[in-house]
């Protein structure tokens, strides 16, 4: 029997979401291909950049960073998808994630290595990165991102693969192919109420624990900025923005790839349209939030008026970054707000819409806090703007491929519905949360000891 | 321990640039082209500003020259993930460039603008070869570099002073600049040593930092100008 065959025949659950994993059209071929392609033009570009040194990018003195640092907020932003999402729910017992996790806690692990390769394309000696390990200056919030991301990256690791055990053994115990890998991940779990005991309580340990690193990560990207003295980066609000943002890209970044598998491996059963109003509930909650915290941020900066802040202030404002500025409010508030306020609009399609707002948005606000500030340091006035060069943006096409790319290929070896929580919840939900509402109404008096 | 700082006489600075010369051929500073300068790629350890002052009839130019400030609280110092550059005891903020990963964060934190980046990998006219100095290494392409106070003049000002068996003296140790500066707008020396002159202007009624309210505690104090 094929393998195609053994999952033909199984129940609908198991059938649907493991059916990816046995079946792949030409058009995956056709995308993957794309994508590669467009990874390996930027392997060149990057190889290019090796050999020429930084002076092939657009960067100048004192535009130092660019592209690569941009990307490097932006990709580590979208990874608060996964793994702070997925556990936030977890623990608020929110029963509609059961179909949505997995996706999400891939989305974090994949993306986060493209995230964090962007600091070191953007260094002058990529030789010497180990200098961070050997001369360690533990003082700089560079290192502290080092290690904030290494622990990130561990953590949702473990957080994705440990929920994923029981689908491996169910995958091993089919003798799907390769057998090989699925007999050594799966690591000899069998499914019996025990271990599915222990797997839920290391698995409510882990949601808790994954969601202070997950906040650490993103603050201590902020911190980078706000920690020198430069205009419009020294400020406070910067760790609490960051992580603002990254979820509420995050968010977005999710919905848009439910909405792709969802068409793609026909999961309409699955992703129904009630999750994707509740994605748009929370997106609509972070939009509201991201308009407060941007007005604070720049309020305060406009009333404090010194002069170098605002500078920067009025270049965003009126000045020669207006359209990154107003595009970024208009994608990241006006049109997310008036999408998501609205039930008829809540749904598949207006929330895709609106995801794709948010994530263009918000690539544009990591571009406006690090160009504009560049732009206008205390002393010495530039004369010249920062344009990115073809590498970068070659290289900035590569990330997203790449990413794409290793996500499509995750899709094809691991269910990206995790199929033993989606069974738990039609075996044990519905009890569990008719239990959960009765007790929270009113005890008989009678009952009630005094 | 001296404290090694500079007072940069604004009234006396003419704008002539040759401190900028001077520096340049001291420090093996890469010559970058007319290319590079279109980009704001050039390397200038000091630069001399201009600013205009006024409108016509009244117009009067101020020179400003800027080099690294050597604070005694470096921005950039505490931001280097692998300890490239650090304050080291004599009081100037030195580059290890064969340590610096060339992010270029210290040249981010530096309120500034004097740490530069080599952006390509250094060239010099062929006329210029023959004459780069022995005492500087070259940077590489990649790594951050900035003005050092010429240190390898005080390393060999500490050699002569310990090999005639005496303390530095005044004038032992000056930068190319200070040195080169027909005006003598420049004077360096020990900023904590009363006697000289460099701590009397300092202490003048006309001495200013720049961005004095950041908190850096810059050595390079500027006399503001009089007349």
């Amino acid at each position: 029997m094929t393998d195609l065959e053994i999952v033909s025949r199984l129940p609908q659950d198991e059938r649907c979401l493991l059916m990816p994993l046995v079946r792949t059209t030409k058009t995956f071929w056709l995308w993957a291909g794309l994508m590669a392609a467009i990874t390996l033009w930027s392997a060149f570009a990057y190889v290019y950049q090796l050999r020429n040194g930084l002076g092939v990018t657009g960067l100048n003195t004192p535009e130092y960073w660019g592209i690569y640092i941009i990307c490097f907020v932006f990709f580590i932003g979208i990874s608060h998808a996964g793994t702070l999402i997925s556990a936030i729910l977890r623990v608020a017992h929110a029963e509609w994630r059961r179909s949505i996790t997995r996706s999400a806690e891939f989305i974090t692990v994949l993306v986060i290595g493209f995230g964090a390769v962007q600091p070191i394309l953007d260094l002058g000696r990529p030789d010497r990165v180990l200098n961070v390990f050997l001369h360690s200056q533990p003082f700089s919030p560079l290192l502290w991102d080092v290690l904030s991301i290494g622990l990130y990256f561990t953590a949702s690791s473990v957080y994705l693969y440990v929920p994923m055990i029981p689908d491996l053994a169910l995958i091993r115990d089919l003798g799907l192919r390769p057998r090989l890998l699925y007999r050594f991940l799966a690591i000899g779990y069998h499914d019996t109420p025990e271990a599915r005991h222990t797997l839920e309580r290391i698995i409510a340990v882990l949601a808790v624990a994954v969601i202070p690193i997950a906040v650490s990560v993103h603050t201590v990207i902020g911190w980078i900025f706000s920690l020198t003295l430069r205009p419009m980066w020294h400020s406070t609000i910067f760790g609490p923005y960051f992580v603002m943002g990254a979820i509420f890209s995050g968010i977005a970044a999710l919905i848009i790839a439910m909405a792709i598998l969802r068409r793609v491996y026909r999961l309409e059963a699955y992703f129904k349209d009630i999750h994707f109003n509740n994605m748009g509930l929370l997106l609509l909650v972070m939009t509201v939030l991201w308009s407060y915290f941007t007005l604070a941020e720049n309020l305060t900066v406009w009333y404090g008026g010194e002069e170098a802040e605002l500078a920067t202030l009025y270049s965003k404002l009126s000045g020669e970054f207006a359209l990154p500025f107003w595009l970024m409010v208009a994608l990241c508030s006006v049109v997310p707000f008036a999408l998501m306020a609205r039930r008829g609009t809540r749904g598949v399609t207006g929330t895709v819409v609106a995801s794709v707002g948010v994530v263009i948005g918000m690539w544009l606000e990591r571009f406006n806090i690090v160009v504009p500030t560049s732009y206008h340091p205390r002393f010495q006035l530039p004369e010249v703007h920062y344009l990115p060069s073809w590498v970068e943006l070659s290289i900035m096409a590569g990330t997203f491929s790449g990413f794409i790319l290793v996500y499509m290929v995750a899709t094809k070896f691991f269910p990206i519905i995790s199929i033993w929580e989606i069974k738990e919840g039609r075996e044990k939900s519905i009890a569990e949360v008719s239990e959960r509402v009765a007790a929270y109404l009113p005890d008989d008096l009678a009952a009630v000891k005094p | 321990m001296p404290r090694w700082g500079m007072a940069i006489d604004l009234d006396r600075c003419n704008g002539c640039q040759g401190c900028e010369v001077a520096c340049r051929s001291e420090n093996n500073i890469a010559v970058a082209g007319p290319e590079a300068a279109k980009q704001n790629r050039t390397i200038f350890w000091i630069k001399v500003h201009t600013e205009i002052e006024g409108e016509w009839p009244s117009v009067r130019a101020r020179f400003v020259p800027q080099l690294c400030m050597h604070c005694d609280r470096p921005p950039c110092t505490a931001v280097c993930p692998v300890e490239a550059t650090s304050l080291d005891r004599d009081g100037i903020v030195n580059q290890i460039y064969s340590r610096c990963i060339g992010c270029r964060y210290c040249a981010n934190a530096c309120p500034y603008t004097v740490k530069y980046f080599n952006w390509k990998r250094p060239s010099y006219p062929e006329s210029v070869v023959p004459s780069l100095n022995p005492d500087v290494s070259v940077r590489p392409v990649g790594v951050i570099e900035k003005c050092t106070f010429c240190h390898h003049r005080l390393q060999k000002a500490r050699d002569v002073a310990r090999a005639e068996d005496r303390p530095l003296r005044e004038g032992d140790y000056t930068p190319a600049c200070a040195e080169a500066c027909p005006t003598r707008a420049i004077v360096f020396g020990d900023l904590d040593d009363p006697a000289q002159r460099v701590a009397q202007l300092s202490r003048g009624p006309r001495a200013f930092r720049l961005g004095e309210e950041l908190g850096t505690e810059p050595k390079v104090y500027y006399l503001a100008k009089q007349d």
